[in-house]
């Protein structure tokens, strides 16, 4: 079915088809574990044509029996036979990644990843060698110990917290059989982490599930048992789980009990379970209904007993336990760029020491013997010098001094600052009160730590839209019945006296109301047996038979009352159920046998025969049904596609026709649609399609392409009974915040499952498309057309293109200037699009229209139309989407993004932040994604330049000292630079400065393109950035050093000036750029410098340093305070002067939105009179 | 509507069935409010303003320029009287083998200068030498020296890092070692006006915080220029370090290599056109590495020597400032922008007015 989710999903889901390929179960372990990192359920390339390839190796590895190489043996209540290999692990679990005697090595292996960090480990080994010792040895190591030591006590305590988990996790206890003791056998408390495989344990109501364990008895006689998934997948609902026959009818106790399980190797598929059971010689085959996981909670059954057959790491959700890939953000690799440019920088000024070097050694070549500050010759009758080696050895030495001395210029803290502020950026992003969704009770999540700043550079969003722009809260809205459409008055809520069921002296009433259509009640109730009322009659019992839903009954308040909750895995199902009752067509109760329905106040019990599983091939579902009056009938309902193509058209032709334009009518609302159909079966069709379907059902492997072949032949011929229309509300808030986005200049595509009608009208509602666009549609069934197609759109584009030039002359940004275009096109059509020559057509034509709608996409396709903007552009990509459907494109995006909604949590588990509701993502892009952008930009860029202001005073200072490379500045203080004295205000303004207030962001939301057109982190703002640092490094070195000239300075005094001249500078350059000042700015900023005197001051007040008491003295003359003034003023002149005329005279949006934030007040008058937008269109009729 | 009676169901039936429900808002998730992580603390928001840029420039003006004023007076009070001597105390014969005449130990180096007083100097005057081109900021030359040893006694062998002056032929550590102790720097000075000796007062020279608690009293001279390299002067052994104030000035090593050192204090005062008589020991080779030596007697200001640079710089600085903002000021009158109007913004700017 080509809805964004399986509409008829029923228990248990398969696998959304595309996304299925469950590899052919392998033989090489090593293999297997080799891919546990990676999300199995995703296909590593996209595969426009859905499922054949899926298929194909789901049939390969149905054509293999479970060899005894390829599975385990569990032997039933006998763990040390089943254990006797040692081959299974036990059930204690480890999530900690490190133990005591492991830490050191491992982290530390696991930080030198880094590049970054193996050059500054060079460095400091490069400095280890007596010849090159710059730095002492403490001196020299400590930057990279400290970062190092940051980080590993941060993992440290990460996995500290793991293990604590762990312990308590594995303390838990579960009742498991004992052996015969004296007692007889009994249930009794094992500690988790003791269970082994082959145990037999017995969960109680409410326990959480210890190992995955195939069901064998329940306290229900029919063997269902109810479970929870949600910490397993997410999904709230309750699903069936059964044991099978053959083990309800042996006693709980195991008395006589002999049998084993073969079931496949660990896998971490958790909606796959191949295995069968031997008891008593007999073969059983165990399917994925008879297995409930660890994780899983017990609910509304008494009691279960199973045997454990996976434990510990090997049970399914301990597989499925990874975190999200790892994804580096576009900010980073550019930053990568200047970081290779500094590079450069860096080795041309070793270069030009070096050389300076070579000419002044040679220059010098006769003084050096004897001169008093070079001296090489250790006495006059010696022939040996000291310490050196020649000209050419004395050079490289000095360039690799150099390096070791200018290593600062890459900055080293930038990493660690940079994992801090994005640390920072996620906690006021997790905290955010707007980002909080009351429905759900779920905060933000950042699950990706190290994009945060590719959320405002975002150009293109890739939107689901079930559950994502709509509620994913399904209301039956109409039917059409029999070719009548019954859309029409609806009556208010029924009263008490309909849709409920008593039961002697209860009222059973059905949790949720549907509003009913009054016409079709009448019909209903009496109708007779005239062929109309007859139909509708079906109609709603095909609606209530036709499913997989539970009816739970809740005691209210009342004794008397109960209400009836329907829970079930497919929200439309469920909403159709709950309409069935309110048309007095109650499921009152569900077995694995059969279902009672309350048909119009008569209890009646239907048995189910058969049920089809929905699969994403056919789109339809179908249960076979013994009705009390022994006929055996067919139910089928599904997508009007599928349907349409087994229903029997010789027949009722025009109600076929009626029921296809009520189906328009109901799509072009934005309802969803299924059509249902029913037949009879006669004995002969019931016999015959019984034994192919046990065959099929018990095959071990291949059941499911054997159940559809089954299914495929008995659904034909069928009567059309008529259509629903399955209204999926927007979400709130949804056309605003397409509105925003596209202001934005975002520009949104729907990518969705439904079809092209419904896809249509959501778009009209939640504003993506408007009257005044042209339309462009594309379905086309063959490549040719395709062509033809696509080559018209582009002539079309073109001639609009053309038409909006003609009429403006001018080339302007604002939409309201040009015709907007969107684009509407097909799953089939991409078929013969993706991955063809096809494509660049495609992409010329989907960037030229504003918007953008793919309706019938196969997941994998969604992938496949990310990848499509992703590969051929430079823009930044955003996928968001809730179900498991989104997760490849989610994958492919640069930034994905998942709604933690009503359908489970693949997706927020493979995204990069997931969130509550699509309205969000304003918020999100809009203000943090902006906020994050500008921060992280600049801190990079001063970064860059902080530690480029140091290295190019020592450069000057190293041409005073003939190039031997000496440092005025004490090394203990050129160590602590980056990392102590400058390190924490970038980190605080990182996190905290705010250059606009988040209602002045959401007011203008074209401001978020100051991001996306990368205006605050370029190669022209570096290079402007480097050119004020060399002129600030002049003012730094030369105003003392002129004002010293022929003193009797020492080297001392002058390095403390100057470490405190560049790190006072530094701090004012980040000062005057800093846009908001809180106390936490202050105090940092102002307490750096403090610190770096305090720091300078403790320094010389060691006696064994050369530089003792320098600062005591230096401090006590006036020249000091007016050297650093001076340095002060004259380095930030040119700075502030450019910043002045820019901002005053060459404004950026962002810096008129400041004033306007600022003095606002004072120009609301004007500022209303301008329209903000242009763009408005009538709200189209939609319910 | 329906909506929101279903959801009063679920509430009023929740919490019963089979026993726990799902109870509404049970621990909700909702961040706590608070200023800080909302991100809403108080702040200021500073923008720059034609008016704040314009006071500003002005500003730093008038602060600077008196300043440098007030610095170039001070720089011009000081009376400097600068001697360069080192070509002039070589015997004419022997200039063309200067290093000769140095290395030869039997000659007498004495030399006469004779100084011109140009204007009144009070007392203190510094008397100081000057050596350009000597490099005692290279890094082979400052690395080698033991702070350690120089402090105490107990440490004399800790000779490390003193590199290539550490023990003696025999093995026995030089007290102090290292490089820049060895060359330690040995022209003497003694002035004369008319027939008068003017006493040339050599204490407290040094930084006292040096001598208290960088060279130890109890560490004494130690096999001290006796190889057969002499670098410079010798120590008097007799002498703790503590009391050696010529080596405790020589020992900070200088910043740039043209630098001064203190030489001691001329406590009276000279009036213009005085003539001083200098009686120099041209000890010091500064000639095989064509350093060049100066006799320097100033005074000194608050500020320190003589030095314009400071007050150019300042005025240099104010002066750019106040020229900034009179520029300013003249853009802001010519094209003034309404600050804040976001008929500004760029999305707003009417597509013609490009």
């Amino acid at each position: 079915m080509a809805q964004d989710r399986p509409l008829l999903d029923p228990s248990p889901r398969p696998p959304p088809a595309p996304l299925l390929p469950e590899p052919p179960i392998r033989l090489d372990p090593a293999a297997r574990s080799a891919r546990v990192d990676r999300i199995s359920f995703v296909a590593d390339t996209p595969v426009p044509r859905r499922g054949s390839r899926a298929d194909s190796d789901r049939l390969a590895a149905s054509q293999r029996e479970l060899s005894d190489d390829d599975a385990r043996l569990v032997y039933i209540n006998d763990p040390s036979r089943t254990n006797e290999r040692f081959e299974f692990a036990g059930n204690s679990i480890r999530t900690g990644k490190y133990s005591v005697l492991t830490f050191l090595p491992r982290n530390l292996f696991e930080q030198f990843h880094r590049v970054a960090y193996i050059y500054f480990l060079v460095i400091a080994v490069l400095n280890q060698l007596p010849q090159l010792a710059v730095f002492g040895r403490g001196a020299s190591v400590l930057p990279l110990a400290f970062v190092l030591l940051v980080t590993a006590v941060k993992d440290a305590y990460e996995d500290w917290r793991r293990h604590r988990s762990d312990r308590i996790e594995n303390g838990r206890t579960a009742s498991v059989l004992a052996g015969a003791g004296a007692g007889g056998r009994q249930f009794q408390p094992v500690r988790w982490k003791d269970i082994r495989v082959g145990e037999i344990i017995r969960i109680a109501a409410n326990e959480s599930i210890p190992c995955d364990m195939v069901l064998l008895f329940t306290s229900d006689p029919t063997g269902v048992a109810y479970v929870q998934t949600i910490n397993l997948d997410g999904e709230s609902n309750l699903k069936t789980r059964y044991a099978k026959q053959e083990t309800l009818s042996k006693s709980v106790d195991m008395e006589g009990f002999t049998g084993f399980i073969r079931c496949e190797r660990p896998n971490r598929n958790i909606y796959g379970f191949h295995a069968n059971m031997e008891i008593d010689g007999r073969k059983v085959s165990l399917g994925p209904p008879n297995i409930v996981l660890r994780g899983c909670e017990i609910k509304n059954t008494a009691w279960a007993v199973g045997v454990a057959v996976y434990a510990g790491t090997e049970t399914k959700v301990m597989l499925n336990s990874s975190g999200a890939p790892s994804k580096r953000s576009r900010l980073e690799t550019h930053m990568n760029r200047e970081t290779l440019l500094l590079s450069g920088l860096l080795i041309t000024l070793c270069l030009v020491v070096c050389v300076l070097a070579g000419v002044w050694l040679r220059n010098h070549k006769d003084e050096l013997d004897y001169s008093p500050y070079f001296r090489k010759r250790a006495s006059p009758d010696d022939d040996s010098s000291y310490n050196y080696y020649g000209i050419g050895m004395q050079i490289f030495f000095t360039l690799l001094m150099s390096v070791i001395v200018f290593q600062i210029m890459i900055p080293i803290s930038l990493y660690i600052s940079m994992e801090l502020v994005r640390l920072g950026q996620a906690y006021f992003m997790i905290r955010d009160a707007s980002l909080y969704d009351e429905a759900s009770n779920s905060r933000f999540q950042c699950r990706a730590l190290n994009i945060n700043e590719d959320l405002g550079q975002i150009k293109y969003v890739f939107s689901d839209k079930t559950g994502t722009l709509t509620e994913n809260k399904m209301e039956f809205q109409c039917a059409s019945i029999n070719g009548v459409d019954y859309s029409g008055g609806k009556a208010s809520l029924p009263g008490d006296g309909e849709a409920y069921s008593v039961v002697g002296d209860q009222f059973w009433r059905p949790k949720l109301l549907v509003k009913t259509d009054p016409q079709l009640v009448r019909l209903l109730r009496s109708g007779g047996e005239r062929g109309e009322g007859m139909r509708a009659r079906e109609f709603f019992l095909a609606l209530a038979a036709c499913n997989t839903i539970v009816p739970l009954t809740v005691e209210t308040p009342d004794p008397k009352r109960k209400l009836i909750d329907y829970q079930g895995e497919s929200p439309d199902e469920v909403a159709l159920v709950y309409a069935a009752a309110a048309y007095g067509f109650v499921l009152v109760e569900r077995t694995s046998g059969h279902i009672v329905i309350d048909v119009l106040g008569e209890r009646l019990r239907f048995d189910v025969l058969g049920l089809h599983e929905f699969d994403s091939d056919r789109k339809r579902m179908s249960v076979i049904i013994g009705c009390p009056d022994k006929t055996v009938k067919l139910f089928v309902k599904g997508a009007d596609n599928s349907m349409f193509g087994v229903i029997e058209r010789s027949i009722n032709l025009d109600i076929i026709q009626a029921t296809e334009t009520h189906l328009h009518a109901y799509s072009s609302l934005g309802l969803r649609t299924l059509v249902i159909g029913m037949r009879e079966l006669s004995r002969a069709e019931f016999d015959d399609w019984q034994s192919a379907y046990e065959k099929a059902s018990t095959t071990l492997f291949g059941r499911g392409g054997l159940l559809r072949a089954v299914a495929a032949n008995v659904e034909c011929n069928l009567h059309i009974l008529g259509a629903s229309g399955i209204e999926d509300k927007l979400q709130q808030g949804v056309p605003e915040a397409i509105e925003s986005l596209r202001q934005a200049g975002i520009k949104v595509w729907v990518l969705t499952g439904d079809k092209q009608e419904t896809a249509i009208s959501i778009g009209y509602s939640c504003k993506l498309l408007t009257s005044e666009m042209t339309q462009i549609v594309i379905n086309s069934h063959s490549k040719d057309y395709c062509r033809k197609s696509l080559e018209d759109a582009i002539a079309m584009t073109d001639r609009l293109a053309a038409m909006s030039l003609g009429a403006q002359n001018t080339i302007t940004g604002t939409e309201s200037q040009r015709v907007p275009i969107a684009l509407i096109i097909d799953g089939t059509s991409l078929v013969y699009i993706l991955e063809t020559e096809l494509e660049e057509e495609l992409f010329k034509v989907a960037t030229a229209c504003d918007v953008v709608l793919c309706c019938r996409v196969a997941p994998l396709q969604k992938a496949g139309i990310v990848a499509l903007i992703k590969n051929r552009t430079d823009d930044m990509t955003l996928a968001i989407g809730d179900g498991a459907n989104d997760v490849s494109m989610i994958q492919m995006a640069d930034v994905g993004v998942g709604i933690s909604g009503q359908e489970g949590r693949q997706a927020v588990m493979a995204s990069d932040f997931a969130m509550g509701q699509f309205r969000f993502l304003v918020t999100l892009l809009l203000v943090h994604g902006h906020w994050n952008y500008q921060r992280m930009a600049y801190m990079i860029l001063y970064n860059f330049y902080r530690n480029a202001v140091f290295v190019f005073m020592l450069f000057w200072y190293v041409l005073y000292t003939a190039f031997s490379l000496t440092t005025a500045i004490t090394e203990w203080s050129s160590v602590l630079y980056s990392v102590i004295y400058t390190a924490l205000p970038t980190i605080v303004v990182g996190i905290l400065d705010k250059d606009l207030s988040r209602k002045t962001l959401l007011k203008y939301p074209q401001l978020y393109g100051s991001g996306q057109r990368e205006e605050r982190y370029n190669l022209k703002l570096f290079i402007l950035t480097m050119m004020d640092t060399v002129w600030q490094s002049l003012a730094i070195f030369f105003i003392p050093f002129l004002a010293y000239r022929h003193s009797t300075i020492d080297g001392s005094s002058l390095g403390d000036i100057w470490t405190l001249a560049v790190v006072i500078l530094v701090n004012i350059h980040l000062a005057l750029d800093v846009f908001r000042w809180n106390w936490i700015t202050h105090a940092s900023m102002w307490g750096c410098i403090v610190a770096t005197a305090i720091c300078v001051i403790i320094i010389d007040s060691i006696p064994v340093l050369p530089g003792y008491w320098s600062i005591y003295h230096v401090m006590g003359t006036g020249l000091f305070w007016l050297l650093l003034l001076g340095i002060t003023v004259a380095g930030m002149v040119p700075r502030f002067a450019m910043k002045a005329f820019t901002e005053y005279f060459m404004p950026s949006d962002i810096q008129i939105a400041r004033e306007l934030e600022k003095f606002g007040n004072l120009n609301e008058a004007t500022a209303s009179e301008i329209p903000m937008s242009t763009f408005s269109q009538p709200q189209q009729g939609f319910i | 509507m329906m909506n929101n009676l279903g959801a009063s169901a679920a509430g009023s039936s929740s919490g019963s069935g089979s026993g726990e429900g799902s109870a509404p808002r049970r621990n909700s998730k909702r961040p706590k409010y608070s200023k800080f992580t909302q991100q809403e603390l108080p702040a200021c928001k500073p923008i720059l303003t034609p008016q704040w840029v314009i006071s500003v420039f002005t500003l730093v003006g008038i602060i600077f320029v008196p300043i440098g004023v007030i610095s170039l007076m001070a720089s011009h009070d000081v009376v400097e009287i600068v001697d360069w001597y080192d070509s002039a105390c070589i015997p004419q014969n022997m200039t063309n083998d200067k290093v000769a005449y140095m290395q030869n130990a039997a000659t007498d180096k004495t030399c006469t200068r004779t100084l011109k007083v140009l204007k009144n100097m009070d007392q203190p005057i510094y008397v100081y030498y000057q050596l350009d081109n000597f490099y005692q900021n290279h890094r082979r030359y400052v690395k080698s020296r033991n702070d350690a040893q120089l402090r105490s006694a107990d440490e004399a062998s800790e000779t490390s890092g003193c590199d290539p002056e550490k023990t003696t032929a025999d093995g026995s550590p030089i007290v102090p070692c290292g490089l820049i102790a060895w060359s330690l720097f040995n022209d003497t000075y003694s002035f004369k006006q008319g027939n008068e000796n003017v006493m040339v007062n050599k204490k407290g020279i040094s930084w006292k915080s040096d001598r208290d608690h960088k060279f130890g009293k109890d560490v004494y001279p130690k096999n001290f220029q006796n190889g057969s390299l002499i670098g410079g002067a010798k120590l008097d052994p007799n002498k703790s370090l503590s009391e050696q104030e010529d080596l405790i000035v020589w020992m900070r090593t200088a910043a740039l290599p043209t630098f001064r050192k203190l030489y001691g204090k001329i406590e009276v005062d000279l009036k213009a056109n005085d003539s001083i008589t200098v009686t120099l020991k041209n000890n010091y080779n500064t000639y095989s590495f064509n350093g060049k030596k100066k006799l320097v007697l100033s005074t000194t200001s608050w500020l320190g020597g003589k030095n314009d640079f400071l007050g150019i710089a300042y005025l240099t600085v104010g002066g750019s400032c106040f020229f900034l903002a009179a520029a300013f000021t003249v853009v802001y009158l010519v094209k003034p922008r309404k600050l804040g109007d976001p008929s500004y913004l760029s999305w707003n700017r009417s597509p013609l007015g490009y």
